[in-house]
C-alpha cells in the first residue's frame, strides 16, 4: 500500500476523534445551561438548604463547569456513565440491554434495505429516462418529503387496522416462536427500511449516473462495451466512494427514525429510553444517549470517508 | 473500387436545453478508401468530432442521426440497432480519444484496459491478447513495454496514455481507426513523438483511417486527402497537396492565412536615452512555489526559480515554454495573485509588494492581467458594459454618462459593436469575450499588460485576428506586453524578445527572430524545430534533427 | 467541440403541470397561513361534534378529533405554527449561512479552516438528538424552537454555500477582481452571489421541507409546539389515540404536511436545470 494512504486514514481518524471531543463539549454545554439546581430538583421542594447544599457537594456541583466537563469526560472514556437521576441506577445497566435492542432493529433494517436500495439505485440509473426510473424517482421523492411518523402511521393503518395482518402497537407480549418475531419486528423494520431507502436509492442513482456520464465509459461504449458491463466494470468501481457515503448517510438517517419508530412502536429501545428521559429531565442519562447516537454517528461517516480514501486507485 | 466508409447526406440533430431542434450537421458526404487516411479539419463547432462520432454509430447526449447514411465495412452504422452496432465497435471501426487521460478508466490497469476489445468481443485468448499488446506498445515507442500494461492510468504521462490509446484501438485489428485530435492535449514536443508513433504503427497495418484535427500542419503530415468543415457543412475537399498549395475556396485560404502571422521585424535595441529611464517592469531573481508549510521560508514545491527580465516601455516580452515550465506560475506571481518566495517585481522604478492585497491601487491599475480563458474570466452574471465600466469608475470614479462614453470607447478600441455592452458574456463568442477582456484591463489605462496564454483556447483564424488587435493598440497607447504562451510562432508575432523557460529556470533570453538559432539554448532549438509546418515532409525530415532525429525517448 | 454545449435561452420560468399544481398547492397553504380566521369553518377550540374521533362527513370534512373538535379547523390554524416556524427557520439558517459560507470562501485562510472545521463538529450532532437535547435542557417555547432549528440547519447551508462560492471563486473573474483591488464585500455582494443564487434559493426550498419535517416530528414526540398550540405535527400527537379506529383525525394532518413538502420538492425538481443544478 501507498504510505500516502496510511498518512490520509491516520489524518481522517485524528479529526473522528476531534470531533468527538467537541460534540461532546457541546452535548455538556447543552445539558449545563438547564435552569434550576438540579439537587433541589431531585430533592424536591420539600428539602431542607442543609440537605440541598450536601447534595451540591456530593455531586461535585459546585465545581468549575471545565473541571465537571473533564470528570465527565473521563468517565465516559473508562466507560463509567455515571448515575441516573430518575431513578439511582448506574446508567450502564440502564442502557445495555436497550442498546442491544435498537442495534437489533437497526441491524436488521440495515440487512433488508441495504441491497434493496442499492439494487433499486443502480438499476434505476441503467434505465435512465425510462417508466421505471421516473416511478422510482417519484416514489423516492414521495417518501423523503413526508415525516417518518406518517409512514409508521400509515403502515399501522394499512397492516394492522384495515388488513389486519400485523400487531399494531405493542411489545409488552414475549415473543414466542420465529413467526411471532417476523411479525413484530415486521412493521418497525418496513417503516425504517422505508424512510432509509429512500435517501439511498436517490443517491446511489445519482453517483452512477455521474459514473456513467465520464470519458472512460463514454470509450468502453465505443469499444463495443454492453450496457451491463459499463456500469458493472467501468461506473461502479469509481463509484465506490460516493455509494459508500451514501449508505452511511442514509444509515445515519436511522438514527433519527429510530427516535420515532421507537416511540410509535413501543419499542424498548435506546431512542425511547432518552424521549422517556427528556420527559423526566434525566440529564445524565440524556448526555450518554446523545453521546452513543453521536459516536455511532461518526463510527459511520468515517468509515465512509475510509473506504473512499481506500477506493481511490490513485493511492494504490 | 467499393470504399471503406461511405458517408451520403449525414443529418445529425442535437436538441438545445429549451428543447430546441437545431441541426448541427447539414447533409455531409464524404468517402475513404481502403488504407487511406482522410483529414476532417475545422474549428471548434464545425461539427468534426460529431461526424468522426457517428462513424462508431454513436451520437452524444441530446444528439441524434437524423438522416442520411453511413456505411462502414458496407455496413449502414445509422440503421443497425444498437446490439449490432456494438458487435462493430473495436473489430471493424475503433476510436483513439482527445484526452487519453481521461478516456483511461482510473481504476484499471492499463493492459486490462488495452486489450478490453478482444475481451468483449471473444477475439483471441488472453495470453495472445496481451503478446500482441505488447508488440504494438513496441511499435508505438512505449517504454518498457513488457511491464507498462501492469500500471494505472494516472503512473503514466499523457504522451504515453495516448500512445496507449492508440493501441487499445488496434488490438482488434479494425479496418478504420478514427483519431479524435490525438495529439491536441500535448505539449509540441510530445506532440511529435505521439505523431511518429501513430504514423509509423499505421503505415504497418492495412487499415483506412480518419483523422479529426483543427491543427492543418499536423493533418499535412498524416493524411492522404483533406476535408475542411464549417458550421456542419463540407467546404471543400481535396487531396492533402491541393488543399495546402492550391485552396479553392475562401475559407480555406483564410485558414492558410491565419496559420503562420506574419512576425515583427526585429526592432533595433531602444535608443540610449530611453534605455536611461528605469524599465516598466523588472522581474529580479524572482521565485515561486506552491505549498506553503508553516515555518518554513521556501514552499515545498518551487515553480519558479530566480527568474529575471525587464521590459522597456512600448517593447514586448514573451514567455515561451511547454507545460509545466513555470510561466503561468511567474505571471501569477507578477500579477501578485501568488506570492513571490523570493526576488523582487519593480513597475516603473516602484517596488511591487508580493501580494496583490499589498499593493497600492495605483500600482494595480498600472498591470492589468488578461486570462487564457475568456469564459470564466467574464462574470456570467454581469452585462458587458458593467465588466468593462467597472475599472473606470474603480480607478477613476467615472459615473454616469461619462463612463458610458468611456466604455463605447473602449468597445471601439477593441472592433466590437456597441450594442454589445448590453449583452452577456454567454451570448458572445469566443473571440468576442477575449476582446471584452482584453477591453477590461484597457479600461484601467495601464502601462503593462500581463497576456496569459490569450489565444491558446481560440481558433486560429480568430487568434490571428486578436493578436493583429494587440498590434494596433500598441502602435497608439505606449503599452507593454508581457505575453505567455507555449506557441512559439505566436509569441515571435507580437514579441521583440523571448524569455525561453523550463522546469522553473529562464534557460535564454533573445530576439524573437533567433530563437532557435544554432548559437542558442538547445533546448530552444528543440522548440522550434518542434513547431508544425505546413511542409508535408516536414515530421519525415526530422529524422535528421539533431534533437528529435533519434528514436524518441518514453 | 461538445454538441451539448450549444448556447441556448429558456425562458426563466417554464413549468410543466406538475410544477404549476405544486405551485397552487404551496400557494393555498401560505394563503391559510396568513388568513387562517376567515378559511376555517370553525373556532381553533370550538367543540363542534358529540362524538370524538367523528367520520368525514358534509359538516365535518376532515372528521372531528379526540375532543369533537373540526379537524379541517384546526389544521388550518395549524398551518400558522408549521409555516411560521419553518419559514422563520430557514431564512435564519440560509442568511447566516450563505453569508459566512461565502465570507469563508472569499477569504480562505485561517477563517474559513475554524468556521468549516467547527460547523462541521456541530453538523455531526443528528438533527433529532439534537432537537431533544435543547428542548431537554431549556424548554420547549416558540423561540427556542425557531433557533434550534436554525442552528440545527445552519450548517448545511454554509457546507452548501461555500462549496458553490469556492467554484465561482476560483474563476479568473474574481481573480480579476481581487487583483484590481477590490474588497471582500464587493467580491461576495457583486461578483459570487449573483452567480449563485439561483441554487442557493432551491437549496432553501429543500431545506425547508427538512425543517417542516423535523418540526413535526419534534412536535409528534410531544417536544415542539406546546398544547393549547398546535402545529400539523402535534395535531398527530394528540389524536394517535383514533389509530386503531382508523380515525381521518390521524392521518388528515400528516397528509397536509406531505401535501406541503411534496409540492416543494416537485417544484424544486421542475424548476429550469439553469437553478436547480447543484454544482457543489
Amino acid at each position: 500500500m501507498h504510505p500516502t494512504l496510511w498518512l490520509m486514514l491516520g489524518h481522517r481518524l485524528l479529526i473522528a476523534l476531534l470531533t468527538l471531543v467537541v460534540v461532546s463539549l457541546v452535548v455538556f454545554m447543552a445539558t449545563e445551561v438547564l435552569p434550576g439546581d438540579v439537587a433541589q430538583i431531585l430533592l424536591g421542594q420539600a428539602a431542607t438548604p442543609e440537605a440541598v447544599a450536601g447534595l451540591r457537594t456530593a455531586m461535585h456541583l459546585d465545581d468549575p463547569a471545565f473541571l465537571r466537563f473533564l470528570r465527565w469526560f473521563g468517565g465516559l472514556v473508562t466507560g463509567d456513565l455515571g448515575t441516573s437521576y430518575a431513578n439511582n441506577l448506574p446508567i450502564t445497566t440502564l442502557i445495555g440491554g436497550r442498546l442491544v435492542s435498537s442495534l437489533k432493529l437497526a441491524g436488521a433494517t440495515a440487512l433488508f434495505s441495504v441491497p434493496v436500495a442499492l439494487t433499486l439505485g443502480i438499476t434505476a440509473a441503467m434505465l435512465r429516462g425510462s417508466v421505471y426510473d421516473r416511478a422510482v424517482t417519484v416514489a423516492t421523492i414521495t417518501v423523503i418529503s413526508v415525516p417518518e411518523f406518517m409512514v409508521a402511521t400509515s403502515g399501522v393503518l394499512i397492516f394492522a387496522v384495515w388488513l389486519q395482518w400485523l400487531p399494531a402497537l405493542s411489545f409488552s407480549r414475549d415473543v414466542q416462536s420465529f413467526g411471532e418475531l417476523l411479525r413484530v419486528y415486521a412493521m418497525p423494520v418496513m417503516t425504517l427500511s422505508f424512510v432509509i431507502s429512500a435517501q439511498m436509492i436517490r443517491m446511489t442513482r445519482a453517483a452512477v449516473l455521474e459514473a456513467l456520464g465520464t470519458p472512460y465509459v463514454e470509450m468502453a461504449l465505443l469499444k463495443g462495451a454492453s450496457r451491463s458491463r459499463m456500469v458493472l466494470r467501468h461506473a461502479l468501481p469509481n463509484a465506490i466512494g460516493p455509494v459508500v457515503n451514501a449508505v452511511a448517510l442514509s444509515l445515519s438517517y436511522l438514527l433519527g427514525g429510530v427516535i420515532i419508530v421507537e416511540t410509535i412502536f413501543n419499542y424498548p429501545g435506546i431512542a425511547k429510553l432518552m424521549v422517556d428521559a427528556v420527559a423526566t429531565r434525566d440529564l445524565p442519562l440524556i448526555q450518554s444517549c446523545a453521546m452513543i447516537f453521536c459516536f455511532v454517528y461518526l463510527l459511520l461517516i468515517t468509515t465512509a470517508d475510509m473506504v473512499a480514501i481506500i477506493s481511490n486507485p490513485k493511492l494504490r | 473500387m467499393t470504399q471503406l466508409v461511405d458517408i451520403r447526406d449525414l443529418r445529425v440533430d442535437a436538441t438545445t436545453d429549451a428543447g430546441r431542434r437545431i441541426e448541427i450537421i447539414k447533409g455531409i458526404s464524404l468517402t475513404v478508401a481502403e488504407g487511406e487516411m482522410v483529414a476532417l479539419i475545422g474549428e471548434s463547432g464545425s461539427g468534426k468530432t460529431t461526424i468522426a462520432l457517428s462513424l462508431l454509430g454513436h451520437a452524444r447526449d441530446g444528439c441524434r442521426i437524423a438522416g442520411g447514411s453511413i456505411l462502414v465495412a458496407g455496413q449502414d452504422m445509422a440503421k443497425l440497432s444498437e446490439r449490432e452496432r456494438a458487435k462493430l465497435r473495436g473489430t471493424v471501426v475503433s476510436y483513439v480519444p482527445q484526452s487519453a487521460a481521461a478516456a483511461f478508466n482510473p481504476s484499471l490497469r492499463v493492459m486490462d484496459q488495452v486489450i478490453e476489445i478482444t475481451r468483449i468481443h471473444r477475439l483471441m485468448p488472453r495470453a495472445e491478447a496481451e503478446a500482441r499488446a505488447v508488440a504494438l506498445f513496441r511499435a508505438l515507442s512505449l517504454p518498457e513495454p513488457e511491464r507498462i500494461g501492469a500500471r494505472y492510468p494516472h503512473q503514466l504521462s499523457g504522451g504515453q496514455l495516448q500512445r496507449l490509446a492508440a493501441a487499445m484501438a488496434l488490438i482488434g485489428d479494425p479496418r478504420l481507426v478514427v483519431f479524435d485530435e490525438p495529439t491536441t492535449a500535448l505539449d509540441v514536443t510530445t506532440q511529435i513523438e505521439v505523431l511518429r508513433a501513430i504514423k509509423s504503427v499505421m503505415r504497418g497495418t492495412s487499415a483506412g483511417g480518419v483523422y479529426v484535427s483543427h491543427d492543418l500542419a499536423i493533418v499535412a503530415q498524416v493524411a492522404d486527402r483533406i476535408v475542411v468543415l464549417k458550421n456542419g457543412e463540407v467546404q471543400e475537399e481535396g487531396p492533402t497537396a491541393q488543399i495546402l498549395s492550391a485552396p479553392r475556396h475562401p475559407y480555406t485560404k483564410a485558414l492558410l492565412a491565419a496559420f503562420r502571422p506574419e512576425t515583427v521585424p526585429a526592432q533595433p535595441a531602444a535608443p540610449e536615452a530611453e534605455a536611461a529611464a528605469p524599465p516598466v517592469l523588472e522581474v529580479d531573481d524572482v521565485s515561486a512555489g506552491y505549498g506553503w508549510v508553516p515555518g518554513r521560508a521556501m514552499p515545498l514545491i518551487r515553480a519558479v526559480k530566480n527568474v529575471s527580465f525587464r521590459v522597456e516601455r512600448g517593447r514586448n516580452i514573451g514567455i515561451i515554454g511547454e507545460s509545466g515550465c513555470g510561466k503561468s506560475t511567474l505571471a501569477r506571481t507578477i500579477a501578485g495573485i501568488m506570492p513571490a518566495c523570493g526576488g523582487g517585481i519593480s513597475l516603473e522604478g516602484q517596488r511591487l509588494a508580493p501580494l496583490a492585497a499589498q499593493r497600492s491601487r495605483e500600482q494595480l491599475r498600472r498591470l492589468q492581467i488578461v486570462f487564457q480563458s475568456a469564459d470564466t474570466a467574464l462574470n456570467p452574471a454581469k452585462q458587458i458594459g458593467e465588466i468593462i465600466g467597472r475599472p473606470l469608475t474603480f480607478y477613476q470614479s467615472l459615473r454616469g454618462a461619462a463612463r458610458e462614453a468611456r466604455v463605447d470607447q473602449l468597445l471601439d478600441m477593441v472592433q466590437l459593436p456597441r450594442p454589445l455592452k448590453h449583452r452577456h458574456a454567454a451570448e458572445l463568442s469566443g473571440g468576442q469575450k477575449q476582446r471584452v477582456n482584453l477591453a477590461r484591463a484597457l479600461a484601467a489605462d495601464p502601462s503593462v499588460i500581463l497576456c496569459d496564454e490569450i489565444t491558446s483556447a481560440l481558433d486560429t483564424v480568430v487568434a490571428a485576428a486578436i493578436i493583429e488587435l494587440l498590434r494596433e493598440l500598441q502602435n497608439g497607447l505606449g503599452l507593454s506586453y508581457v505575453f505567455i504562451s507555449h506557441d512559439l510562432p505566436t509569441v515571435q508575432a507580437i514579441c521583440n524578445e523571448v524569455v525561453v523557460m523550463r522546469g522553473g529556470e529562464k534557460l535564454e533570453q533573445c530576439l524573437a527572430m533567433q530563437v532557435g538559432d544554432p548559437s542558442g539554448h538547445p533546448y530552444s532549438q528543440l522548440l522550434m524545430a518542434s513547431v508544425p509546418r505546413l511542409d508535408p515532409s516536414w515530421l519525415d525530415g526530422l529524422d535528421h534533427h539533431p534533437q528529435l532525429g533519434r528514436a524518441p525517448p518514453g | 467541440m461538445r454538441p451539448q454545449a450549444l448556447p441556448s435561452r429558456r425562458p426563466a420560468f417554464r413549468f410543466n403541470l406538475v410544477g404549476w399544481v405544486s405551485l397552487a398547492i404551496i400557494l393555498f397553504w401560505a394563503l391559510a397561513a396568513i388568513a387562517a380566521p376567515a378559511f376555517a369553518p370553525h373556532g381553533v377550540g370550538d367543540m363542534v361534534d358529540d362524538d370524538y374521533f367523528g367520520p368525514i362527513s358534509w359538516a365535518l370534512p376532515l372528521g372531528s378529533d379526540y375532543l369533537g373538535r373540526d379537524m379541517l379547523s384546526r389544521i388550518i390554524y395549524g398551518t400558522r405554527y408549521t409555516v411560521g416556524i419553518s419559514l422563520a427557520a430557514v431564512l435564519i439558517a440560509c442568511t447566516t449561512g450563505v453569508v459566512l459560507g461565502m465570507t469563508a470562501a472569499t477569504a480562505g485562510g485561517w477563517l474559513d479552516t475554524v468556521l468549516s472545521r467547527g460547523l462541521d463538529a456541530l453538523s455531526s450532532i443528528p438533527s433529532k438528538l439534537f432537537g431533544l437535547v435543547v428542548v431537554a435542557a431549556v424548554g420547549s417555547s416558540i423561540p427556542v424552537l425557531i433557533m434550534t432549528l436554525a442552528v440545527i440547519y445552519m450548517p448545511g447551508a454554509y457546507r452548501f454555500a461555500r462549496a458553490l462560492a469556492v467554484n465561482v471563486s476560483t474563476m479568473d473573474f474574481v481573480t480579476a477582481a481581487r487583483i484590481r483591488g477590490e474588497g471582500t464585500r464587493y467580491l461576495i455582494g457583486a461578483e459570487i452571489l449573483p452567480n449563485i443564487i439561483g441554487p442557493v434559493f432551491a437549496d432553501i426550498g429543500l431545506r425547508f421541507v427538512f425543517i417542516v419535517l423535523l418540526l413535526s416530528g419534534l412536535s409528534f414526540l410531544g417536544l415542539g409546539v406546546q398544547p393549547p398550540n398546535a402545529d400539523w405535527g402535534a395535531l398527530v400527537r394528540e389524536n394517535i389515540g383514533g389509530l386503531p379506529f382508523g380515525a381521518p383525525a390521524v392521518m388528515a394532518p400528516s397528509l397536509a404536511i406531505a401535501s406541503l413538502t411534496i409540492s416543494v420538492n416537485l417544484l424544486i425538481d421542475n424548476l429550469p436545470r439553469k437553478i436547480r443544478d447543484r454544482s457543489a
